[in-house]
C-alpha cells in the first residue's frame, strides 16, 4: 500500500483505476456520438432547407406551367405573358455559346496538356485559366460591354451574348480537358508514337477520344451555367420585354441557311424571371417562380447528366 | 493480277512528304497555343477595358473622394462618388452569407469526410455538386420571395430589401460549395495519419479535429476564401432582394445596393456611351476585380501548399 502511494505520488500521470477508464470511454464516446448527430441534423437541415425552398417555387409556379406559358410572348398581363421569346433566345445564345467556347477551350486544354513546354510563359496562362474561373461573372459582362458592343460595335445582340457567355465558359471546358487529359496513362501516348504516329495523331486518334467523356462532362456544366447566368447578360443591354422572335436560321429561299438572328435583339429566361420578379404585382411573381422552375429544371437535368456520366467513366475505366 | 509494289518510293519523295506531315504538325501546334493564349487574352481584355474606362471616370472624379467620401449617387443631380457605402453593403451582405455558410459547410464537411458511411458520402457529394449549380437568379426569388417575408413575420420593421435576407440566402447558396471544397481537402489527408490516431486510442471525434483538421487547414482555408470571393462577386441574389439605394451602413436591417447591384441597376437603365455614369459601373467593376483578384490569389496558393504537403 505505502508503495503504491509513492508511485502515484511521483508519477506524472495518475494511474485511473479500472472505473475510472472506462469512464473515460464512455465520455469520449458520447462525444463522439453527439458530433455524428450534430453534423448528420446539419445537412440534413441544409438540404431541407433548399428542397423546401425549391417546392415552394415549384408550387408558386405551378399554375402557370401549361403549355401556353411556353408559346406566349411577355405581355403587361401577367396571365397571358410566356416565356416564348425566353427561351428561343435562350437556344440561339447557348449554340453561339457552344461553337466559340468548346473547340477554343478543348484546343487550349490540349495545348496546356500535350505541348506546352515546362517554361514562365505556360506558368502565366495556367495562372491566367485558374484565376478567370473565379472571376465574378459581372465582370465579364463589363469586358463584353466594353469590347464586344462599342470596340467591336457589334451590338446589344445574341452574337454579343453568346459571345460573353462563350469566355465565361471558356476556364470551365478548359479545366476539365486538362484533367480528362491527365488521367490517361502515358503508356498509350509511348505505343502510338512506337508505331510512327505524329504528335497530332497521337491527340487526335487516342488522347482526345479516350478523354471524350470527361470533356463531354464539362462542357455539359459549363452549358448549364451559361444558361444560368444572368448578371452579364444584362450588362451587355438584353431586353426585358421582347414580342418578337429572331428571323429564323433556316429559311425557305437558297442557301437555306440566314444568319441574320445573330443581329437581333434578345432576352433570356433568368433575365425574364428577373425582370417579372422585379415587378410589385404579385401575379407576375407566379410568373416568375414558373420560369424559376423551367430554368432549375433545366440547370438540374444538364448538370445531373453529367455527374452520372463522370461516375460511369470512373466505374469503366479500363487501364 | 499484278503483284503489290512492296519497294519503298523514291528517297527525295519521302523526304518531300516528312517536310509536308512536319510543316503540319507545326500550323497545328501554333493553332492550338492561340487558342491557349485566348485565356491570357481575356485577362488582358478585361484589365484593358476596365483602365480605359475607369480613367476617364477618374479623369473627373479624385481617386482621394472615391475612396473617402460615404456618399455614393452618380446618377443624381447632386453627384457624389464615393465607393464606401456600395463596399459596405458588398461586406455586409458576404460577412451575413459566411457566418451563415462556414460554421455549417465546415460541420458538414467533417461529417461527410469522417463519420459519414460510405454510402451517405457517395449520395451526398453528387447533390451537393448538383446545388452548385444552381442558377443564382433562383436565390434571388428565395430571398425576396421566401426568407424575407420570414423575417418580417420576426420582425414587423424589416423592409422588403435588405441585407439580412439576401445574406442568409447567399450562405445557404455557398454552403455545397464550401462543404464540397473542404471535404476534398479532408479526403486527401493520407489514411495513416488516422490509423496513426486510432492507435492511440483517439475517438472518431478526437482524430477529426485533432489530426484531419489541422491537416487540411489550406485546403479548408481555400475553400473559406473562394466562398468569399463568389459571396463578393455574386449579383442577382443583391440585386433583388438587398435594395438599389446605395447607403453608408454595416446594419443587416436596413438595405443598401452592393457594388454588383449598383452595375446591373445602371446596366437596366440605358447610359449613354462615354456618359459620367457609364463610366462609374467600370470604376466599381475594378474595385470588385481587384478585391476578388486578391481572393482568388489567396485561395490558390492555400491550394497549392495544401496539394504540395504529402
Amino acid at each position: 500500500m505505502e508503495i503504491d502511494k509513492m508511485d502515484s505520488e511521483h508519477s506524472l500521470i495518475k494511474p485511473k483505476t479500472l472505473n475510472e477508464v472506462r469512464a473515460m470511454i464512455r465520455k469520449h464516446k458520447r462525444k463522439d456520438f453527439i458530433f455524428s448527430s450534430i453534423g448528420l441534423l446539419t445537412i440534413i437541415f441544409a438540404l431541407l432547407t433548399l428542397l423546401i425552398l425549391f417546392v415552394d417555387l415549384v408550387m408558386d409556379g405551378y399554375p402557370k406551367l401549361n403549355y401556353q406559358f411556353f408559346t406566349d410572348f411577355p405581355s403587361r398581363r401577367a396571365a397571358h405573358a410566356g416565356i416564348l421569346s425566353a427561351w428561343v433566345g435562350s437556344s440561339l445564345i447557348m449554340l453561339v455559346t457552344f461553337v466559340t467556347a468548346v473547340p477554343m477551350g478543348v484546343a487550349a486544354g490540349v495545348y496546356l496538356e500535350e505541348y506546352a513546354p515546362k517554361n514562365w510563359f505556360t506558368d502565366i496562362v495556367e495562372i491566367n485559366v485558374t484565376n478567370l474561373a473565379g472571376v465574378p461573372s459581372i465582370i465579364y459582362g463589363l469586358l463584353a460591354l466594353g469590347l464586344f458592343v462599342y470596340t467591336f460595335h457589334l451590338g446589344q445582340t445574341i452574337v454579343t451574348a453568346g459571345l460573353t457567355l462563350g469566355l465565361l465558359m471558356l476556364p470551365i471546358v478548359i479545366v476539365s480537358t486538362r484533367e480528362a487529359i491527365r488521367s490517361i496513362p502515358i503508356a498509350i501516348r509511348e505505343a502510338a508514337y512506337a508505331v510512327g504516329a505524329t504528335k497530332w495523331q497521337v491527340v487526335l486518334h487516342h488522347v482526345i477520344q479516350y478523354s471524350f467523356g470527361g470533356i463531354l462532362t464539362g462542357i455539359i456544366i459549363g452549358m448549364a451555367r451559361a444558361l444560368g447566368e444572368t448578371a452579364p447578360i444584362i450588362t451587355v443591354g438584353a431586353l426585358t420585354f421582347i414580342a418578337f422572335l429572331p428571323p429564323a436560321p433556316i429559311t425557305s429561299v437558297a442557301p437555306f441557311i440566314s444568319f441574320e438572328w445573330l443581329q437581333s435583339g434578345f432576352t433570356v429566361l433568368p433575365i425574364q424571371m428577373f425582370s417579372w420578379l422585379s415587378r410589385p404585382e404579385h401575379a407576375f411573381h407566379i410568373n416568375a417562380a414558373a420560369a424559376g422552375a423551367v430554368i432549375i429544371m433545366l440547370t438540374l437535368v444538364m448538370n445531373g447528366t453529367a455527374i452520372w456520366l463522370r461516375y460511369r467513366i470512373r466505374k469503366n475505366i479500363k487501364w | 493480277m499484278t503483284t503489290t509494289e512492296l519497294k519503298d518510293p523514291p528517297i527525295s519523295k519521302r523526304l518531300a512528304k516528312n517536310i509536308k506531315r512536319n510543316f503540319i504538325e507545326r500550323v497545328i501546334e501554333i493553332i492550338l497555343m492561340f487558342a491557349a493564349l485566348a485565356a491570357t487574352f481575356i485577362t488582358l481584355g478585361i484589365v484593358y477595358i476596365l483602365i480605359t474606362e475607369a480613367a476617364g471616370f477618374f479623369e473627373e472624379v479624385s481617386v482621394i473622394e472615391f475612396l473617402t467620401s460615404k456618399q455614393w449617387s452618380p446618377l443624381f443631380e447632386d453627384a457624389h462618388y464615393g465607393i464606401l457605402p456600395l463596399v459596405s453593403g458588398t461586406l455586409t451582405t458576404s460577412l451575413i452569407a459566411l457566418s451563415v455558410a462556414i460554421p455549417i459547410g465546415t460541420i458538414a464537411a467533417i461529417y461527410l469526410s469522417e463519420f459519414a458511411s460510405h454510402k451517405t458520402r457517395e449520395s451526398v457529394k453528387p447533390i451537393l455538386e448538383l446545388l452548385v449549380g444552381v442558377p443564382t437568379v433562383v436565390f434571388g426569388y428565395f430571398a425576396l420571395l421566401f426568407v424575407t417575408p420570414l423575417l418580417q413575420k420576426l420582425n414587423p420593421d424589416l423592409p422588403t430589401f435588405n441585407m439580412l435576407g439576401a445574406g442568409i440566402v447567399m450562405g445557404v447558396m455557398i454552403i455545397p460549395y464550401i462543404a464540397s471544397v473542404a471535404e476534398d481537402a479532408m479526403r486527401a489527408v493520407p489514411m495513416n495519419m488516422r490509423e496513426g490516431s486510432y492507435a492511440m486510442g483517439a475517438t472518431k471525434f478526437q482524430t477529426a479535429i485533432r489530426v484531419v483538421t489541422p491537416a487540411a487547414t489550406s485546403g479548408i482555408i481555400a475553400a473559406y476564401i473562394l466562398g468569399i470571393s463568389r459571396a463578393v462577386g455574386e449579383t442577382m441574389v443583391v440585386a433583388i432582394a438587398a435594395g438599389q439605394q446605395p447607403t453608408f451602413t454595416f446594419n443587416p436591417l436596413e438595405g443598401a445596393a452592393t457594388i454588383t447591384a449598383y452595375i446591373v441597376q445602371v446596366a437596366m437603365g440605358d447610359l449613354p456611351h462615354g456618359s459620367l455614369g457609364y463610366q462609374s459601373i467600370f470604376a466599381a467593376g475594378m474595385v470588385l476585380f481587384i478585391l476578388t483578384f486578391i481572393f482568388n490569389i489567396l485561395g490558390h496558393m492555400a491550394r497549392k501548399r495544401f496539394a504540395e504537403r504529402y
